[in-house]
């Protein structure tokens, strides 16, 4: 090995079975270290606004405020990132047809990616309402 | 030379749980991990639902609010609620052990019963919150 004129780097690069070395790893890393304030902001927060007025003027008020909304971006975004590779690590381990594991593969990533255009389009359209 | 493929008898490792290995809190812990974690990607859709349904108009809303409201819906958002807590409480466990900290098994099950309690105690202080303040 020490005759090749390959970086260590270059021949590490593209390695595991789906060839994007440890990406995957490092993005599920990643994200759930984003996810340690901001789940605690979301439940903390939702606990603290269900002790006030509830009803839809009160919370529409609530989300509307530019750090909640920002915030509840940052949590959508990294939560259904999060889950979406969490899904993926569960069908690949469990799902035993290559056909169904291929089908549930690309069903989670779709479902994931609306779910998650959907919930931020929604903070979007209460936020600059 | 025969096509036909040689059997090999590979020796197979029984699941985790059950019958086949003593009982270990650690992989017990590593099971509830990844079920709280399907449980949450579940729940993930309920929130959405309700960003949408406040995007929506008070009727939506107010749908929406109904079934958060009643016996069904409060049992599913505190066991959302515990799910989380536990998730995010093992995960940080996880992340140590991603940087070769607290791997060794004595330190691995203290960690473990840290995680239970410390998810109960933060389950207890968000409902806490949210009905006493």
């Amino acid at each position: 090995m020490s005759n090749s004129l390959r970086s260590p780097l270059g021949r590490a690069r593209g390695l595991g079975s789906a060839k994007d070395g440890v990406h995957h790893f490092w993005v599920q890393r990643m994200s759930a270290l984003a996810l340690i304030p901001l789940s605690l902001w979301f439940v903390f927060s939702l606990a603290r606004l269900a002790t006030g007025d509830t009803d839809f003027y009160a919370v529409r008020h609530w989300l509307a405020s530019p750090s909640v909304a920002v915030t509840m971006v940052l949590f959508l975004a990294a939560t259904l990132y999060h889950s979406a590779l969490g899904i993926q690590v569960v069908i690949a381990d469990y799902v035993q047809s290559e056909g169904v594991k291929l089908a549930s593969l690309v069903l989670s990533k779709f479902v994931h990616a609306a779910v998650a255009a959907a919930s931020i389009f929604a903070v979007l359209k209460v936020a600059l309402a | 030379m025969s096509n036909k493929p040689r059997v090999i008898a590979r020796p197979l490792s029984p699941f985790m749980l059950g019958q086949y290995y003593r009982f270990q809190w650690t992989s017990l812990l590593s099971f509830i991990h990844r079920m709280t974690g399907i449980g949450l990607s579940v729940g993930t859709l309920l929130v959405a639902a309700g960003l949408i349904a406040l995007a929506g108009g008070p009727q939506w809303y107010g749908v929406f609010a109904k079934h958060v409201g009643a016996w069904y819906g409060q049992v599913l958002l505190f066991a959302w609620t515990w799910a989380l807590m536990y998730h995010l409480g093992n995960g940080i466990r996880h992340l140590f052990w991603d940087v070769g900290m607290g791997f060794d098994l004595k330190t691995a099950e203290r960690s473990g019963y840290a995680v239970v309690v410390a998810s109960l105690v933060l389950t207890g202080a968000a409902w806490a919150v949210a009905c006493f303040l």
